[in-house]
């Protein structure tokens, strides 16, 4: 009777200490999460964070030594929106030159894209893996590598110093994406679909308008928000190929403050902001379909 | 094949819904197939003009060997390929490591870990210029904010973290692994997702929990995903010319630049396009592997970017 007891007791210490094992291993996890979310925001913040303290100073107190700012003083925003620093004389219009690209990549690679991927995928044309084969080789092209031969084909074009140029390249990087999204997301489509309107005696025109387009709607926004990112994110080819002050994005302007050692550091802080701002907008209002169209598919087999 | 009998049980319109289908996956009729080649072209034509040619092109501009001669001898391109090869390295795997670590992370339920994510992507988010030229300010030894920073927390005065060919370079390779982090990580984030929960169920109710349940469940689970990941992201660094150019500018003395800067300055800063293709294309060799392995590993896994 006793032994049953005393074993009844141990087994409920033995209870108790597992559960106060539970509870410590509960702590200890909680402050593990704790610490690495405060390392990881101190981390991921710190650029952006000086980004702004720096765009908030007044001009001549960017050289100074505080971390936070003294006087804050939106005196560089304005600056950029009125254009008021002779670095900054040209800044809408190159805000509008790399609105311009970002519309034209978004909406060539969107057309492309998708009649090729219609012709392909719900079509079937004949060879049609060999073109997705082809498209999909532009991604193991390091951009970088291409710039050299590309710059020198767009003399010889006649496009140097040409918006179009730039378009033209980044369609060509786009695309390969946008074909691949689509076909992948169309699999969901039944082909059934297309069947019945050519039963129906609609043209191919008319099911890519009517039935494929509208079907494909979340591919669209997903590959679109994609294309407008790349285009208005991208350097390389617009530092090469866009010189002039009429064809100058906001990218290329914002590089060539960095030549200078004697920069304004807060108009340069603040035009980057400006810059930055209509991606995180985009990016954060589209994040759900944004993520939806990187993983489409996502891990199979 | 048709089984007779269960057509007239399905009736006619599916019979000629069927035959329809046959004869579409057999190959387009007339103007249908005109119409398919029409919506095919545009795309071929961008191909062929932008990719295809500048490829070829370039292989042209490249193909002299004592081009190479000249390169291999340039010091500069000596210290370029060690820069390479160690931001390859530590750029690469550092990052997909922490990526693969923190996407278990995230994987934790609650609101904090919503927020906490949504802070995170931030740096992918906010445009590489942007970002990048902060950093270059950031880390300048007189006025930038680190060595602020370091001075008030602890009376250090920091270094010129750009005057000095290795932590230049550090810095080059800091500013991938936060710029890119966040990236892989919603990738493999979406590939632990998609671990059927079943599996994971089971795999803890056998013990297969934490540590245990990461080596023998997660990880051969995600493994192909991973190695597509490093390998993509291999191919996207070795192209990356803005990290570079922002935050070292290929200084001090043009002692931090990597394959994709040099040719760029070869070709237009010192005016010998030649000898900056020349310099790209020695990536080559390694690309071309890669390559390979990447378009087998991709077709079985069908894995999306």
């Amino acid at each position: 009777m006793s032994t049953i007891v005393a074993e009844a007791s141990l087994s409920a210490r033995a209870e108790t200490r597992a559960h106060s094992a539970v509870r410590r291993r509960r702590y200890l996890s909680g402050v593990g999460t704790l610490v690495l979310s405060l390392v990881l925001v101190v981390w991921t913040i710190v650029p952006i964070y000086n980004m702004v303290l720096i765009s908030l100073e007044p001009e001549g107190d960017v050289f100074t030594d505080h971390i936070w700012p003294r006087v804050p003083s939106v005196e560089s925003f304005w600056g950029v929106l009125t254009q008021g620093h002779w670095y900054l004389e040209h800044f809408w219009h190159q805000f509008a030159n790399s609105l311009f690209i970002g519309a034209m990549v978004t909406f060539f690679a969107l057309l492309f894209g998708s009649l090729t991927s219609f012709a392909i995928g719900r079509m079937r044309i004949r060879h049609g893996w060999l073109v997705t084969n082809a498209a999909l080789l532009t991604y193991v092209i390091p951009a970088s590598f291409l710039a050299i031969p590309f710059y020198r084909i767009m003399q010889n074009y006649g496009l140097a110093d040409n918006p179009w140029s730039v378009i033209a390249a980044l369609v060509a990087f786009a695309t390969p994406y946008a074909i691949f999204v689509f076909q992948e997301y169309g699999r969901s489509i039944p082909i059934e679909v297309d069947e019945s309107a050519r039963i129906d005696g609609a043209s191919p025109v008319q099911i890519y308008l009517r039935i494929y387009l509208p079907l494909m709607a979340p591919a669209l926004v997903a590959v679109g928000t994609y294309a407008l990112l790349l285009a208005w994110n991208e350097y390389l080819y617009q530092f090469l190929l866009l010189s002039s002050k009429a064809s100058m994005t906001v990218p290329v302007a914002l590089a060539q403050f960095l030549s200078s050692d004697q920069s304004p550091w807060n108009y340069m802080m603040a035009t980057a902001i400006v810059y930055a701002l209509p991606p995180v907008a985009i990016y954060y209002a589209f994040r759900r379909r944004m993520t939806a169209g990187l993983t489409m598919g996502g891990v199979k087999g | 094949m048709m089984d007779n009998a269960s057509v007239v049980d399905v009736g006619r319109s599916a019979l000629r819904r069927r035959t329809l289908s046959l004869s579409l996956r057999g190959g387009l009729k007339g103007g249908e197939y005109a119409w398919a080649l029409a919506f095919v072209v545009p795309y071929v034509a961008v191909f062929v003009a932008f990719v295809a040619y500048p490829v070829v092109y370039g292989l042209w501009m490249g193909s002299e060997t004592n081009l190479y001669r000249e390169l291999f001898a340039d010091p500069i391109y000596q210290k370029t390929v060690v820069n390479t090869v160690l931001y390859l390295a530590l750029g690469v795997n550092v990052k997909m490591f922490l990526a693969l670590l923190l996407s278990g992370f995230f994987m934790r339920p609650g609101w904090w870990m919503k927020v906490l994510l949504l802070i995170f992507v931030l740096p992918w988010a906010v445009p590489q210029i942007s970002t990048y030229v902060s950093i270059h300010w950031m880390l300048n030894g007189e006025w930038g904010f680190l060595n602020n920073v370091l001075f008030k927390l602890f009376h250090v005065e920091g270094p010129s973290w750009l005057n000095d060919r290795w932590s230049a370079l550090g810095a080059v390779i800091a500013s991938h692994i936060w710029k890119w982090t966040p990236f892989w990580t919603l990738i493999l984030l979406a590939g632990r997702m998609a671990i059927p929960l079943d599996i994971r169920d089971s795999a803890r109710v056998d013990g297969a929990t934490g540590v245990r349940g990461f080596v023998h469940i997660t990880f051969p689970l995600l493994a192909n995903l991973y190695l597509i990941c490093t390998l993509l992201s291999t191919i996207f660094l070795l192209g990356d010319f803005n990290a570079v150019t922002f935050i070292s500018g290929g200084g001090p003395a043009n002692s931090t630049h990597v394959l994709a800067t040099l040719g760029i300055r070869n070709a237009f800063e010192i005016a010998q396009p030649r000898l900056g293709v020349a310099a790209v294309m020695s990536a080559l060799p390694l690309v071309i592997p890669l390559v390979i392995v990447l378009m087998r590993k991709l077709r079985t896994a069908e894995v999306q970017l």
